[in-house]
């Protein structure tokens, strides 16, 4: 068996008084597309946001357990500036900065010490194509990213994680906010760059899921009831509750 | 939380469960028009056949209905959609086939020449048998009801041969009743196919439960 790529071993993590996350172990494998689905609250935001240290900063939070990347654990062994290099994120809206489309591609490379304006155009084109959102783009690269529609601005927030050439993908329910032309490119894109990348994506939509993911994990009230190959969890999962849950009899 | 998915579940049933009684009593229909030599009820079996046409669209269409509006997933609701859709085919296609034995019927009658009943009676307690079963297996889940469906088709099978083999003889002593030889021996087949629909049926009960077709794995 291959090193997982990100590892979670007996993670615990408390907001307060409040258990978000039980005793949550997981393995997942590289350049795979892994899902977590389950109704709102099980904490499967809490545990993507806990796999690149966005949970550090919010008060009352304690985690236990431990996360490795490529074997290393991230919360003691890894500068957070790394981790957050090599573990991007894309968020439910998008969220670009208030600049022109090439300084928000720009600006983790730039922060990360690249300043040769061939070396940012290069990475600004690169990234542009490999998210699918160039051919839109090529011709306003210096006007405000916000004016660019939800579907859009999306595909320029997955075109600035690529920037820092990220080798893992966290995506938090990334359609939910968008059309369904929008929402397909997406869903193709993440296909697509499965070849090169590890993603792992929080979703509320079950086809979605079905379609784009090779893992799922089912999560209910802080628990991972069920991880298995999409395939098995929704043609013939073990627990009745992931049944319940993905033929939409709870939740 | 999925009422209505469930209330139209619950129609698509009930609408199944009407077309399988439709697909019964036309079967019987036309035996019975056989075996009494009843001109009217053949003529009112080929004109039944219609209705279960317009059953299967109706069926049809709520499945076709509720794979847009709900999508269901694999697990449980989208293999038991899928399966009413395949079933309500072989069931229509059995009501071809009822309405086609009573065609023949209405034809022998019409020149007056009489059956030889013994001939294809057991085939068609055996077909009625196997259509039966099929349809008790999906109302009760019944998985091995529905593998004892599967397996009766060897027998109807071996049936037909003796049933072919016999007329072929007779064909052999009687050149004269050739007509109606052959007329009997299409009888059989089409009894013979009904077993061969009731079967896949039954393959599509199993599917249903198991998610398994054939002994393979559809998705």
């Amino acid at each position: 068996m291959t090193q997982p790529k990100l590892q979670v071993k007996n993670c615990d993590l408390f907001y307060g008084d409040f258990q978000a996350l039980k005793n949550i172990d997981l393995e997942i494998q590289e350049k795979e597309i892994t899902a977590f689905i389950g109704p709102s609250g099980c904490g499967k935001s809490t545990l993507l946001k806990s796999l690149n240290r966005m949970n550090d900063l919010v008060e009352g939070c304690k985690i236990t357990g431990e996360f490795t990347l490529d074997g290393v654990n991230i919360y003691k062994d890894m500068e957070i500036t790394e981790l957050r290099k090599r573990v991007g994120m894309v968020f439910q809206k998008p969220n670009l900065f208030p600049m022109s489309i090439y300084d928000n591609i720009a600006y983790g490379p730039r922060t990360h010490g690249i300043k040769k304006k061939a070396e940012l155009d290069e990475i600004v084109e690169t990234t542009l194509k490999q998210a699918c959102v160039w051919d839109e783009t090529k011709d306003r690269l210096k006007k405000s990213a916000l004016g660019m529609s939800g579907g859009q601005q999306q595909r320029i927030c997955i075109a600035r994680a690529l920037a820092v050439k990220p080798e893992v993908l966290l995506m938090d329910e990334p359609t939910s906010a968008l059309d369904p032309i929008s929402t397909i490119k997406i869903e193709e894109l993440a296909s697509e760059l499965k070849k090169n990348y590890t993603i792992v994506i929080v979703t509320h939509n079950m086809q979605q899921a079905t379609r784009i993911s090779d893992k799922t994990a089912f999560f209910l009230h802080g628990e991972i009831v069920e991880f298995d190959d999409t395939h098995t969890i929704f043609s013939n999962p073990k627990e009745h509750k992931t049944l319940e849950y993905i033929t939409g009899r709870f939740g | 939380m999925r009422e209505n998915f469930d209330c139209k579940l619950g129609e698509l049933n009930r609408k199944l469960l009407d077309m399988a009684a439709m697909t019964e009593q036309i079967i019987a229909m036309s035996i019975k028009s056989l075996v009494e030599q009843d001109e009217v009820l053949a003529k009112q079996t080929v004109e039944f056949d219609l209705k279960i046409n317009e059953a299967e669209r109706e069926v049809e269409r709520i499945c076709l209905r509720l794979l847009l509006q709900y999508q269901p997933v694999f697990a449980e609701d989208l293999r038991k959609v899928s399966s009413v859709l395949k079933m309500i085919t072989d069931m229509e296609r059995i009501g071809d086939q009822a309405a086609d034995i009573a065609s023949l019927n209405r034809a022998l009658i019409a020149k007056k020449q009489k059956w030889e009943l013994d001939d294809i009676a057991e085939m068609a307690r055996a077909a009625t048998c196997m259509v039966t079963q099929a349809i008790d297996a999906y109302v009760n889940n019944d998985e091995e009801l529905a593998n004892t469906v599967i397996k009766s088709d060897d027998k109807i099978d071996e049936l037909f041969v003796k049933t072919k083999n016999k007329i072929i003889d007779e064909i052999a002593a009687d050149k004269a009743n050739g007509e109606k030889a052959i007329d009997t021996l299409m009888t059989a087949k089409y009894f013979e196919r009904i077993g061969d629909h009731a079967v896949n049926i039954a393959e599509w009960v199993v599917f249903s439960i198991t998610g398994i077709h054939k002994a393979e794995k559809i998705m």
